[in-house]
């Protein structure tokens, strides 16, 4: 990272989560773990990509994954809802548990699952379809609208919730494509939670946008999380610091480090992660 | 905003719910539907091409045999002068010595019987004797080729017996049988049908007239389906008007009413009754000529050698003579002519376009031009052909010349766009290092990258090569389907035929033996295209390059 | 003769190439780098020069002295002889003036026609002579011409480069012409024949019967030439080819970008493509063979009469040729459909098939319709299949069942052993003709649009 983190990594933590963490802290009771990894390992053909991971993630808090580039943090993300199961010659080892059940038990349908917990990509995706469309796309064929009436409100519901819905209300049946980037990625996220995941799965969500586009996003982050789990991957050590409360370092494929997202930032222990957050190397 | 709408998380206990379940279940289905009717596609695919090369190969692989007599011929001095042995009397040598191997075959029945040999046996005599003068006086053996009916008998692709009822008219035999109709009477095998004396057509007479025979045919269409030909009716014997006729004769009061007749059936569907498959010979022989094939057969004289004269004899209107030397050389110098065209242009106009051209519209047309020109229908080139070379150049027609020419403007295309792929193949970083040592553009292109990029390009021109081996409507609308029984003065202005006008010329021909001869002739065609295709294929393997 | 003239020509350039190498390294008495140009340059200079022109020269004679010594030909003949001939019967005179002259002898020609066979010969053999003459005369000045250049300064590379870079423009030129050939000789020929039928009874005709010898004057009224009947034939065979291969190509190409394992679709594919490279002759043949026979065998079991040439036959045998184009089409048009697209799609929990249907095929779909439209073109342009397969009388039907024609099988009927272009029946082969190409032209362009709007949507 650029030189800007050393010099004031606290003092960039403080402001916007500050209020956040002390909410944090009082629930730390309820906070349940919601996603729970167990001796994760995971190759890619012959090569491996994950080494023995073991991770906690709660309920209604935002998780952190940093690294440098290339060190597994999306294929970690890509196993939490099973994504890696689409790609060839990739091979999973360990467990994840999903509200204490694990997700890889054979009984487990993905695509259910992937009902349950929903994912966000780098690049925004929406599909070459209407703004209307996209959003009613897992709802339809979830089946969890019986009504026309109860998709409209569902779409309309989910838009709102991302934030977009009073820019497009007027053009829910231009096409996805039509929108701007960050549009796009609220987009993206509409589609997400309209159908009532437990988890969000980010991956880099906002690496493709603007400063404003992104700290739209990030609010919307803040607001998500009062109900529901979210995992994020990120580059950036600000965005980490601003909007997680837990923050897990990945190395070379392996869990260096993981804790409150302050601790990593200040007071890290191992000297990976200190070189790293200091933007020694990465 | 958000502590006014918290998102319900979804009870995990609804995912689980029979109605999820069910959903799921018929989502998967959903799917795997899909995934069948993916393999289901294939499967067709795969299989029509099984069924075509099969149906190809079934018919076409007798034809790469061919039965010959080993006949020995006594060449009688009496008939055939040694000074001009060219205008002997073959054809009774032939003769005779068939007689020799098959006796006693009736005056009136030896022409039929002499049917068994090619046409062509006696000018293959002749040829052999005037090369081999020191026959005369001999008795050589020939190997002679069998007329094309006897060849597919020997082979055993069709029968000496036929089925006298196709399986329709037996159908309908058992249908009758199940009505009960058909009984015994008078110690025959007969109908007893219900028949209208229609007083229209029938006059009581005496003598009785009118028309019996409909009026039997009107009765028996009653108990079938109607069908477009007389193929129904073979059921009644030829006597059946006659029964009607017999019963209004004995009581002309019938006239006008309906009557129960008798008729007899006709004689196979009798052994069919009796429970016998009724059998004809194959009307394409005559039982003479049968027994005298027979006769040749017991007597060990006949084998079925490679057939090379399929590839090294010219056309005939003989199926057992007929052979693709003739399509084969004319193909050739139709390709070569192709080749020597489209090959230099082709590469020229690639490396123009690719290495040299400014991008403007001038460029642009060119490049529109050559990508419509890869879709116009072939028989468009055909027209442009006949137009332009025989109409305005006044070049001859069915010549391989003109082949070639339109063949080339076909391979153009390919060409161009497969030299341009091979082109852009080669890395800049070989056409940099070579400007940097100070080489001109051209040269950069003649010495560096044309021969970097030449496997590329053979490769392209092979296939654009098999394509125009394969075209067939453009050679068709310049005559080059001309019938050439001998390969002797061809050349590439004579005309000439090509092997896919061959194979359609074969496949119109009405001779039954020419079925099996267009399927050998496919089966050479695609080996051709075949051997052309792994060539091309090696090409690309062995110098495939990475960079 | 011309073979001579060429070997001779391109021997000549040969050895001007040699020649001029050595007078260029002579001109710096053997120190070659004292040259601007290395001494091949010089050499490739003036042998372009020698050959070059002379071969075209050459080529250009023989494409005019036919049609040159024709008319002079007729020109010379007694005055009156060709009044009131037609241009058939002119063209018929001249044949017989040439195999005459050729000696092929029959009966006794009129001494008019001796005479001028004669003469006809006599110039031939002086267009020979004067063709070689004139030829090496050129090919001389060449070399006198380039070879007096020759000099130490002389930039006989930049000389060589030009005269290739003209060749290469040259040979791009063929395209165009190719194209303005195709254009022209469908356009003369067509507009002949509009002269005489009137485009209206041509487009909105409903009878088809151009086989019939029909005198002027009888054409219109006969209103033999409305094409409608075999445009509709085109259709139907074309949209029951449509028909079997689009859903096999389609669903094919669905399971190989989806569904397949790598190694199968790495064997399907080729396997697929195979059926791209027979030739169609052989597909005609596999429909007289098996198909026409198969469906008849089927009609009569189920009780209903198939013709022997139906629209059906000779339409699913054209559909199995077209299987491969769909299929490798809509490959492509699948495959270019981004992954984000497909990982979006499974992250919101949809089954393979369901992100097939619901996001791969809408989004392919605009590459899927310009393969379907190229197809079609196709169909409406292939010939040997429906020759061999369909019918030749032209019939206005919609059932399959029945034997209709096509506007390529009139083509080839009406031209197959005639190249006499002055009737109404032989010309109408070209407005059929032109209107083929129109209409595979109009199709081919709006789908190569569409296929490239498609790519430009994901780049
Ligand atoms: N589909 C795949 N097939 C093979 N190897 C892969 C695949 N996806 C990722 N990898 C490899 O696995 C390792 C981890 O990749 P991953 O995408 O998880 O890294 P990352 O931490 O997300 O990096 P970045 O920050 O650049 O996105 C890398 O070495 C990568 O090359
Ligand atoms: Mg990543």
């Amino acid at each position: 990272m650029d030189a800007k983190v050393e010099a004031q990594p606290t003092v960039r933590v403080q402001a916007p989560v500050v209020a956040a963490k002390k909410r944090d802290e009082a629930s730390a009771a309820q906070h349940d773990v919601k996603l729970a990894a167990g001796g994760v390992n995971l190759w890619y053909g012959e090569k491996q990509a994950l080494f023995d991971v073991n991770l906690e993630m709660f309920d209604r808090s935002v998780t952190a994954l940093i690294g440098p580039s290339g060190c597994g943090k999306s294929t970690f993300l890509r196993c939490l809802d099973r994504m890696n199961d689409v790609i060839d010659g990739c091979r999973f080892e360990g467990e994840i548990r999903l509200d204490g059940d694990d997700i890889y038990a054979p009984k487990v349908d993905p695509v259910q699952l992937r009902a349950r917990v929903g994912m966000v990509f780098q690049k925004p995706n929406p599909f070459p379809k209407s703004i209307f469309e996209n959003v009613a796309y897992g709802p339809r064929i979830h089946g969890l609208a019986t009504s026309k009436s109860d998709l409209e409100e569902i779409v309309i519901n989910s838009l709102t919730k991302a934030g977009l819905y009073e820019e497009v209300k007027d053009r829910l049946d231009d096409s996805g494509i039509s929108l701007s980037g960050g549009q796009q990625q609220r987009l993206c996220i509409a589609r997400a939670i309209s159908v009532n995941p437990e988890v969000l799965l980010m991956d880099e969500p906002c690496s493709a946008l603007d400063p404003i586009a992104t700290a739209k996003i990030e609010t919307l982050m803040d607001e998500l999380r009062d109900s529901l789990c979210i995992v994020i991957v990120t580059h950036s050590m600000q965005q980490a610091a601003r909007v997680s409360q837990r923050t897990a370092f990945f190395h070379l494929g392996k869990l260096v480090e993981v804790d409150e997202t302050s601790q990593i930032f200040t007071n890290p222990t191992d000297v990976r992660t200190q070189d790293y957050v200091t933007g020694r190397f990465g | 905003m958000s502590d006014a709408q918290p998102i319900e998380p979804a009870a995990g206990a609804e995912w689980n719910s029979d109605k999820a379940r069910r959903r799921v279940r018929r989502r998967y289905a959903a799917n795997r539907r899909l995934q069948a009717y993916g393999i289901i596609a294939i499967s067709i695919a795969v299989g029509l091409l099984g069924v075509l090369v099969a149906s190809i190969v079934v018919t076409g692989y007798p034809a790469f045999v061919q039965t010959k007599i080993d006949l020995p011929i006594y060449v009688d001095p009496a008939k055939v002068d040694a000074e001009d042995p060219a205008s002997g009397k073959y054809r009774s040598l032939v003769r005779e010595a068939l007689a020799k191997v098959v006796p006693g075959v009736p005056e009136n029945q030896q022409r039929s019987v002499g049917k068994i040999l090619t046409s062509d046996a006696s000018y293959i005599l002749r040829d052999y004797v005037v090369e081999h003068s020191d026959a005369i006086g001999k008795t050589i053996t020939l190997p002679l080729a069998l007329s094309d009916p006897f060849d597919q008998l020997y082979k055993g692709v069709i029968p000496k017996e036929l089925d006298a009822l196709s399986w329709v008219q037996v159908r309908w035999f058992e249908r009758m049988t199940n009505r009960g109709v058909v009984a015994e009477h008078d110690g025959r095998t007969s109908l007893k049908l219900d028949v209208y004396i229609d007083p229209a057509t029938v006059d009581a007479g005496p003598p009785p007239s009118g028309d019996f025979d409909g009026l039997a045919r009107n009765s028996l269409q009653a108990y079938l389906p109607k069908v477009h030909d007389t193929s129904q009716f073979d059921m009644l014997a030829n006597d059946a008007p006659a029964a009607i006729e017999k019963r209004v004769a004995a009581d002309p009061a019938i006239v006008g009413k309906t009557v129960q007749v008798f008729f007899s059936v006709s004689l196979p569907y009798a052994a069919l009754a009796k429970g016998e498959i009724p059998k004809i010979t194959n009307p394409r022989f005559t039982d003479a000529q049968l027994e005298a094939f027979e006769v040749i057969e017991q007597k060990g004289l006949l084998r079925t050698p490679f057939n090379w004269e399929l590839l090294f004899n010219a056309d005939s209107r003989f199926p057992e003579r007929a052979g693709l030397a003739g399509a084969i050389t004319g193909s050739f110098y139709a390709l070569l002519i192709c080749f020597m065209l489209s090959f230099p242009i082709g590469i020229a106009t690639a490396v123009y376009l690719e290495e040299f051209a400014p991008k403007n519209r001038f460029t642009d047309l060119i490049e529109v031009n050559i990508n419509n020109l890869a879709a116009v229908p072939s028989v468009v080139f055909g027209l442009l052909g006949l137009a332009v070379f025989l109409g305005f150049f006044g070049l001859p027609r069915s010549v391989p010349l003109v082949g070639g020419m339109v063949l080339s403007l076909m391979t153009l295309p390919t060409i161009i766009i497969t030299t341009r792929a091979a082109l852009k193949a080669v890395p800049p970083s070989i056409r940099e290092a070579a400007l940097g040592v100070g080489a001109s553009k051209h040269q950069v292109m003649m010495h560096h990258v044309l021969p970097l990029a030449l496997p590329g390009i053979m490769t392209g021109t092979i296939i654009g090569m098999a394509q125009a081996l394969g075209e067939t409507a453009p050679l068709l609308l310049i005559g080059m389907n001309a019938f050439i029984p001998s390969v002797e003065n061809m050349g590439l202005l004579e005309p000439a035929t090509s092997l896919p006008t061959q194979i359609f010329s074969w496949a119109d021909s009405p001779e039954r033996g020419f079925v099996s001869r267009t399927s050998a002739a496919i089966l050479v065609l695609l080996g051709f295209l075949l051997i052309m295709n792994v060539v091309a294929i090696a090409l690309r393997q062995m110098f495939q390059r990475k960079w | 003769m011309l073979g001579y003239v060429l070997l001779l020509l391109i021997g000549l350039a040969v050895v001007s190439y040699f020649f001029a190498r050595r007078r260029a390294i002579a001109a710096v008495q053997g120190k070659e780098h004292e040259l601007h140009s290395r001494p091949s340059y010089h050499g490739a200079y003036v042998a372009a020069w020698v050959g070059i022109p002379s071969v075209l020269l050459v080529l250009v004679w023989l494409l005019l002295q036919g049609p040159v010594i024709d008319s002079l030909l007729l020109w010379s003949l007694p005055i009156g002889t060709t009044d009131g001939m037609s241009d058939g019967q002119i063209d018929l005179l001249l044949s017989e003036i040439r195999s005459v002259a050729a000696g092929n002898i029959f009966g006794e020609p009129s001494p008019v026609v001796q005479e001028a066979a004669e003469r006809y010969q006599s110039w031939k053999f002086i267009a020979r002579w004067a063709m070689a003459g004139v030829a090496m005369s050129v090919a001389l000045v060449g070399l006198i011409l380039a070879s007096g250049r020759i000099s130490p300064e002389f930039r006989a590379r930049h000389g060589a480069e030009r005269i290739l870079s003209g060749l290469m423009i040259a040979c791009s030129l063929i395209a165009i012409l190719t194209t303005l050939g195709i254009v022209l000789s469908l356009l003369i020929e067509a507009l002949r024949f509009f002269d005489r039928v009137s485009p209206v009874e041509f487009f909105f005709g409903l009878n088809w019967e151009p086989q019939i010898p029909i005198r002027e004057g009888q054409v219109t009224a006969g209103g033999a030439f409305g094409a409608i009947p075999v445009f509709a034939g085109t259709l139907l065979i074309a949209l029951i080819a449509m028909a079997v291969a689009t859903p096999i190509g389609l669903y094919s190409a669905v399971y190989l970008t989806e569904y397949a394992h790598p190694k199968v679709r790495a064997v399907i594919k080729p396997v697929l493509e195979l059926l791209a490279g027979i030739p169609t002759v052989v597909y005609g043949f596999f429909a007289v063979l098996t198909v026409a026979p198969a469906l008849r065998q089927f009609g009569e079991t189920i009780g209903v009469p198939i013709a022997p040439n139906s629209a059906l036959a000779a339409g699913a045998v054209m559909g199995i040729m077209i299987i491969p184009f769909i299929s490798s089409l809509s490959d492509d048009a699948i495959a270019a459909v981004p992954r984000a697209m497909r990982d979006g799609s499974y992250a919101m929990g949809a089954t393979k098939g369901e992100t097939i249907t619901k996001v791969l095929l809408p989004a392919a779909l605009p590459g899927i319709m310009g393969g379907v439209l190229l197809a079609v073109s196709r169909a409406i342009g292939e010939t040997m299949i429906v020759v061999m397969a369909a019918g030749i009388i032209a019939s206005l039907t919609a059932n399959p069942l029945k034997p209709v024609t096509t506007v390529t099988v009139q083509i080839v009927t009406l031209l197959i052993g005639d190249s006499e272009f002055d009737n109404p029946k032989t010309l109408s082969a070209f407005a059929l003709g032109l209107v083929l190409f129109l209409v595979t032209l109009a199709l081919n362009v709006l789908a190569l649009h569409i296929v490239r709007k498609y790519r430009e949507q994901y780049e």
